[in-house]
């Protein structure tokens, strides 16, 4: 069994990327759960065909404890056998989302979600690694493989970078690595080269270019990934590559995070930012 | 530097031997052999510093000296432990604070609220169940004059807006609703606690409350928790010297009392480390003057009306004269019947507040000598205060680890020691008389003239049980 956690910057399809991909997995005859850690709940929606109705933590309120929950209400079953939780948590501004994500995924843990012939697990993560709670699944025994969801855009990459410096402290104690960078295009300047370059003074790599098409939106309206909704469409063969690359993937490495300067540097060189002089 | 104080620096670096040299550093600071001219530079105490971890410190927690000392005696409020159900379960009426009223319809003294957090509270926040505890409280007790909120830790951690909830509530319900954010793992110790709950006074009872008429004898007790009836003793003098109590705080305490002491003409402090705070401010918004007084043990006793009765018209300084002539006879008979058994025993001490100095002379009346004395969580305002009142090359301790105190007294051989719950077990396995000196061991009232006598014969009951020579004594 592989656990893989997905990061990046909120509103880069972290969510769309990872079920796309699982889908992809799925079809190759993987055996697949993902587990969205996003109090939102929303990382399951185009598997299930619907925004899940039952979160862990929903579930443990509604009861009053997790003790009181069976697995099987929290783990639903949608698109080619695809097993899928979301931990659930509070409205934006109250309580803590980061303990949600903890009791969730300590919950599936110890009641047995992740069966010996499950073989990827996907961590479905929320934009900012801003508490213990969401690095949770960096921790030992669980992700050992990062995959950092990122585009062209400035801020995009400076949480990247951000999230690199996470893996880097979970790589000592948890035994973390990086797997990649997954650059979903935005469309910007010289896209492809400056991720692969960011990638490179990470010390990783850009695992694929996914590049921006419509096709997706229109999966996403009807509740479906690409891959269900139209797979004979050219997007839906970019997500199998994604899969096979993820499968296939050896190349798990401890990051470089680079500085705020180096990264504004980088952003220069490739001419997306001007220097203060030319300004 | 005389000898004595050489002879304990030496004893103490003995026992700071046993630790690693950083530990050893940090810890010899907050030891010294007393210097009571304040001559000796080295005979000073370093205080109000974080313990250092892995030495078994004793101290509280900002909760403990907000809800336990401060907050929790006032007897017409509900006091709500805002978090999970342990730290309002283990300071359940630990410090036995009477009071009078009945209790659960006017009165909730010994009773305690917790809003008992459980994982779905700290996930989704706990203002929903606060508000709901609240409504609850309110169906369940009308008579209830005001509610507090102590929060514990998980509050702090997960922000929840309790002052949001008060502010709401208690316009609903037109009582005060306090929040006090006195999260455990703020400040250093209970200190800070205190600290935060005098500045919750100040900011939503203070000055509120009713008082129909004012007289020039006004005064207010401040500091005086009622630990065994200690306030009652307190003000049946205060009032016998033809003073009016119009507050007592907390100990017994309203509400009410809590927001009247503004038009005291005198406010009297027993317990300065816990509300010294409030006093100050009281003296600076209201210009009412302090004064810091010690009622245990006839000398300070005497001393300590002479003094509150300086602040008054003559009617008070001769109805305080009267009043001394009339109880010194029943003071010398108890010295007299117990300083026999007592003369020389030697005392260590190791308390909170105020203790580690304000019984000394209560000690001394009876022919005891406090051969060293310390505070879980004193600041330096409270060891300048006692290095005078204690013996040259006295012991003075700060924030004591239960190695240091088992090793004094092993090497000092006290023949009784007063500590709190914490190290009185060890205490008693080790052979040595104790006494638990925070809550007088389910015994008091210890202040007053009605306290000297059932201190000495505590002291005397402690020192000379038989019973200690039954166990064998640790060489």
């Amino acid at each position: 069994m592989r656990q893989i956690a997905v990061y990046g910057k909120g509103g880069i399809g972290k969510s769309t990327t990872t079920q796309n991909t699982v889908a992809g997995l799925s079809q190759a005859g993987y055996k697949c759960m993902i587990v969205g850690c996003d109090p939102k709940a929303d990382a399951t929606r185009l598997i299930l065909h619907a925004k899940a109705q039952t979160t862990v933590m929903d579930l443990a309120r509604e009861r009053g404890t997790v003790e009181d929950l069976e697995v099987g209400e929290v783990l639903l079953t949608g698109f080619n056998g695809i097993r899928c939780a979301e931990s659930g948590g509070p409205e934006p501004g109250v309580g803590c989302a980061g303990r949600g994500v903890i009791t969730a995924i300590n919950f599936l843990e110890e009641n047995g979600a992740y069966d010996a012939d499950t073989d990827f697990v996907f961590y479905d993560v929320l934009g900012d690694v801003v508490c213990g709670g969401f690095a949770m699944p960096m921790r030992e025994g669980k992700a050992k493989e990062i995959y950092i969801v990122t585009s062209g855009e400035m801020m995009a990459m400076y949480a990247a970078n951000n999230i690199s410096r996470g893996i880097l402290k979970y790589a000592h104690s948890g035994g973390v690595r990086l797997g990649g960078l997954i650059c979903n295009s935005r469309k910007t300047d010289k896209e492809y080269e400056l991720i692969a370059e960011l990638a490179k003074k990470l010390g990783t790599q850009l695992i694929h270019f996914v590049p921006r098409d419509n096709q997706v939106q229109r999966a996403e309206l009807r509740r479906m990934t690409v891959i269900e909704y139209s797979p004979e469409h050219p997007q839906a063969e970019e997500y199998r590559i994604l899969a096979k690359k993820i499968a296939d993937n050896r190349d798990l490495v401890i990051p470089t995070p680079i500085s705020m300067d180096e990264l504004e540097e980088l952003l220069m060189d490739f001419g997306i930012m001007e220097s203060e002089e030319a300004a | 530097m005389s000898t004595t104080i050489k002879d304990t620096q030496k004893m103490i670096e003995e026992v700071l031997d046993a630790y690693p040299e950083k530990a050893k550093k940090e810890r010899a600071r907050h030891l010294a052999a007393n210097d009571p001219s304040g001559q000796c530079s080295t005979c000073k105490v370093k205080a109000n510093t974080k313990s250092r971890p892995g030495v078994m410190t004793v101290r509280g927690c900002a909760y403990a000296g907000a809800k336990g000392v401060v907050w929790g005696p006032v007897k017409d409020q509900i006091t709500v432990s805002h978090g999970p159900v342990g730290c309002g379960q283990y300071s359940w009426w630990a410090r036995r604070n009477y009071y009078n009223g009945i209790t659960g319809v006017d009165t909730f003294g010994t009773m305690h609220i917790t809003t008992d957090f459980q994982e779905k509270d700290i996930v989704y926040g706990g203002d929903k169940g606060l508000d709901a505890a609240l409504h609850e409280l309110k169906e369940l007790f009308p008579l209830a004059k005001g509610i507090g909120i102590l929060s514990e830790c998980p509050v702090g951690l997960i922000g929840d807006d309790i002052e949001a909830v008060s502010k709401r509530v208690a316009a609903e319900f037109k009582i005060p609703i306090v929040p006090v954010r006195c999260e455990g793992f703020r400040g250093v110790s209970q200190s800070l606690g205190h600290h935060i709950a005098n500045d919750t006074i100040r900011d939503y009872v203070l000055g509120k409350g009713k008082l129909e008429k004012s007289t020039p004898y006004d005064v207010a007790l401040i500091g005086d928790y009622n630990i065994g009836g200690d306030a009652w003793a307190s003000r049946k003098m205060l009032e016998e010297m033809g003073l009016r109590v119009i507050a007592q705080w907390t100990g017994d305490a309203s509400v009410n009392e809590l927001g009247i002491a503004t038009k005291s003409k005198l406010n009297l402090i027993h317990c300065y480390r816990s509300m010294n705070y409030i006093c100050r401010h009281m003296e600076e918004e209201y210009g009412i003057p302090w004064e810091e007084f010690n009622f245990f043990g006839p000398t300070k006793i005497y001393a300590s009306i002479r003094k509150i009765a300086s602040h008054f018209d003559d009617s008070i300084k001769e109805k305080a004269e009267k009043m001394i002539e009339k109880y010194k006879p029943m003071m010398d008979a108890v010295v007299e019947q117990y300083k026999a058994k007592l003369e020389g025993k030697k005392v260590m001490l190791y308390v909170g507040g105020l203790r580690p100095r304000h019984t000394v002379g209560a000690y001394e009346d009876l022919g005891m000598e406090i051969i060293a004395s310390g505070y879980e969580f004193g600041h330096n305002d409270d060891y300048n205060r006692t290095y005078p009142v204690m013996k040259e090359g006295a012991v003075i301790m700060d924030d004591a680890t239960l190695y240091e105190l088992e090793e004094f007294t092993r090497r000092l051989k006290p023949d009784m020691v007063g500590a709190g719950i914490k190290e009185k077990y060890s205490y008693h396995k080790m052979g040595v008389p104790f006494r638990q000196m925070h809550s007088w061991d389910y015994s008091g009232p210890y202040h007053g003239f009605d306290g000297f006598p059932v201190f000495a014969r505590d002291m005397d009951m402690t020192v000379n049980n038989p019973s200690w020579n039954l166990i064998r004594r640790k060489k």
